[in-house]
This record gives C-alpha cells, sequence and structure tokens, in this order.
C-alpha cells in the first residue's frame, strides 16, 4: 500500500504524525498521564521482575 | 569496511546502553533510580526496574497507564511512541534497544549449526502482533477483578524485564530474593529459552515476539529514516538478502515492517545501490555547500 504512496503523501503524513504526536503528548500531560509513568517506574515494578 | 560499519554500531548500542542505564550505585545496592527523568520513556525495550533504568520503558509505561483505570487512553505514551516511530521506525531496533543489542552480541557465539529464521518463521511473524494487541493492549485494559492492574507482557513474557530487571535485583538485594518462586522460575525459563534461540537463530526475539517491534514496523514505509534503492544500479543480485539478519528482500521492499536498519545491506551491495534517506539529504546538503 505504502508503496504506491507519492513523496508528497508521505511526507504529508509524516507531518501529520508529528503533530499528532505533539497534541497526543499534551493531552496526556494534561490529563495526568506522566504522574502515573513515573510511580512505575521510580518503584521495582515486581511483575517485571518475576516475583509480582 | 564491511566490518567496520558493523563494529560502529555495536559500539553505538553499546554506548545507548551507558547512557541510558547509567545510575551505578544502582545495581551496586541492588536498588532503582527514583529521579524525575522517569517520567520520561527510552525508544528501546528497556526495563525500568534494572538498577541502572534513568528513564521508562514504553511497553511498561503502556501498560501501567492502560491498567491503571483511571483514564481512557494513554494518550501521552501513544504520541511518545508515535514520535519515535515516526522519526526513526525500527532504527531503534538496530541502533538503540539493549536487548536487540544483548540478542546481536549472542549470535556472535559460535555454533555448529546456526540459521537465521526459525522452522514456521513464515507464521511466526505475526505472532508479534498477536502479542502486542493481547498482551499490551487488551488484557491490561478489559481485565476486571483480581486480574485488574497487571502488566501481562511484563508479566507473563518480557525478557528483558527478567535479564535487566530481575537477575540484578535478585542478587543485589535480598528482599526481592527471598521474595521469588513460581512466578520468577517461569520468567527465567522464558529467558533461557530466549537465550538460547538468539544464539542459534538472528534476533528470534525481535522477529517473533517483541511488540515495541511490531509497532515501530508499522512506521517503517514512511517514517524520516528509510532506506532507498536505486532501482537503475540494482542487478537484483540477492546480495542484500543473504546477510540481512531478518531476511528482508531489500531490493523489493527496502522499508518491510521487518528492516531492523542495522545498515549490512548497504555494505553487502556489490553496486552501492542501496542509500538511506539521511545519507542523501546528507548529500544534498553538502553537495549545496560545495555548489555554493
Ligand atoms: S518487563 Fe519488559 S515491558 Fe515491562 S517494563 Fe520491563 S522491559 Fe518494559
Ligand atoms: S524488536 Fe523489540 S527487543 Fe527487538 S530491538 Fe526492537 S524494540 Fe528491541
Ligand atoms: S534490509 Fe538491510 S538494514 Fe534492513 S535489516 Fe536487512 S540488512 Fe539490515
Amino acid at each position: 500500500m505504502s508503496r504506491n504512496l507519492s513523496e508528497k503523501q508521505k511526507s504529508r503524513i509524516r507531518l501529520g504524525l508529528v503533530v499528532l504526536s505533539v497534541v497526543l503528548i499534551g493531552l496526556g500531560i494534561m490529563q495526568g498521564e506522566p504522574a502515573t509513568v513515573f510511580n512505575k517506574a521510580a518503584n521495582i515494578c515486581l511483575e517485571c521482575i518475576g516475583i509480582g | 569496511m564491511k566490518k567496520k560499519s558493523g563494529v560502529f554500531r555495536h559500539w553505538v548500542q553499546a554506548a545507548w546502553f551507558a547512557l541510558t542505564n547509567g545510575y551505578v550505585s544502582g545495581y551496586l545496592q541492588g536498588k532503582i533510580f527514583t529521579g524525575k527523568s522517569k517520567t520520561i520513556c527510552v525508544p528501546g525495550l528497556n526495563c525500568y526496574s534494572c538498577p541502572g533504568a534513568l528513564y521508562a520503558c514504553p511497553i511498561g509505561s503502556l501498560q501501567a497507564v492502560l491498567d491503571s483505570g483511571s483514564f481512557k487512553l494513554s494518550c501521552y505514551v501513544f504520541g511518545m511512541l508515535t514520535a519515535f516511530g515516526t522519526f526513526l521506525g525500527r532504527f531503534i531496533c538496530g541502533w538503540l534497544c539493549p536487548f536487540g543489542f544483548v540478542q546481536d552480541m549472542l549470535n556472535k557465539i559460535p555454533l555448529k549449526k546456526k540459521a537465521k529464521n526459525m522452522p514456521g518463521d513464515r507464521y511466526l511473524r505475526y505472532l508479534k502482533y498477536v502479542v502486542l494487541v493481547l498482551f499490551v493492549l487488551i488484557l491490561p485494559y478489559f481485565a476486571k477483578g483480581d486480574l485488574a492492574g497487571t502488566p501481562w507482557f511484563c508479566k507473563w513474557i518480557c525478557p528483558s524485564g527478567t535479564l535487566l530487571g530481575g537477575i540484578p535485583l535478585v542478587i543485589g538485594n535480598e528482599g526481592v530474593r527471598s521474595a521469588t518462586g513460581i512466578l520468577f522460575r517461569w520468567k527465567l525459563w522464558v529467558l533461557i529459552a530466549i537465550v538460547w534461540l538468539s544464539v542459534k537463530y538472528s534476533r528470534p526475539f525481535c522477529k517473533y515476539l517483541c511488540p515495541l517491534g511490531a509497532l515501530y514496523g508499522i512506521f517503517n514505509p514512511i517514517s524520516f529514516y528509510r532506506l532507498k534503492v536505486d532501482e537503475t544500479a540494482c542487478v537484483k543480485c540477492g546480495g542484500c538478502q543473504k546477510v540481512c539478519p531478518m531476511d528482508v528482500k531489500t531490493w523489493e521492499t527496502p522499508n518491510s515492517a521487518e528492516c531492523i536498519r542495522c545498515g549490512k545491506c548497504m555494505d553487502a551491495c556489490p553496486k552501492g545501490a542501496i542509500t538511506t534517506s539521511a545519507r542523501e539529504l546528507w548529500g544534498k546538503k553538502s553537495g549545496l555547500e560545495e555548489a555554493q
């Protein structure tokens, strides 16, 4: 499918995805998701290490 | 020349690991880093319970947000994954993932009978998409009751968690050691199987099981970093596929979802027909400067 896309279309998709990622990160920050990520990452994850 | 660029890639992989897992006192004291940088994800599969880890694992974080029950969708982690994928695609797998590096090193161990792919390769390649959808998205999001709040992939499959997190913590932390049980033994066996398979086959975990590789592969055809084949120069000799650890027919599908951008095909091509979007851009830029 992607082989049929022209270079112009591909760069439009890329640009759209960059914008989308910025919007998503912004929305996530507004929802307070980074705190959930931090809480998980800054405590030993029992499931990850195989004892939870 | 051929060998040198491969060695360069391994140095980059090692340097990236040191840079993102450089909390030395974590290894010495059997504890993990708790600084604010752990709010940000690294692009590769890198357990945040590794004593040296300075950042968060994207797959672990995605499950943590989904299984918390507090959010409808993980915008923050999906946003980071979209950015990583759009810029680099699976370049991350070839250059910036600790567990990819581990598999590359294991595959250098000599063995009498080595092969590139496992039997059933054609079908097994789809397994990673099942792992992504089922273990990373559906089960963490929808499981209820006793099973709620579980990062299914981390708990039952992830060998990176066992290798980078579990083993160092079991060695260095008395409390963790005394808590090990059946689950730890199960994860240890999964890791041993993947280690053994990595000696025999190239990148088996990346080919068949990794949900992060599955996701980044979707971006490969459109990411900023891509491979380009000069069709007028290519003689379709198949030299590129022969050296490719992922067994990609580079001359036909240079931006296949399986390509980890290791660059081996570029070194092997007798006609110099393969290049990357980055090299092309660099060439154009230096060409312009010379013309000025
Ligand atoms: S167990 Fe695996 S997926 Fe989970 S946080 Fe650790 S490295 Fe990431
Ligand atoms: S497929 Fe997964 S484990 Fe393999 S290099 Fe990519 S992110 Fe890392
Ligand atoms: S196609 Fe080339 S860059 Fe991609 S994985 Fe194969 S050898 Fe590496």
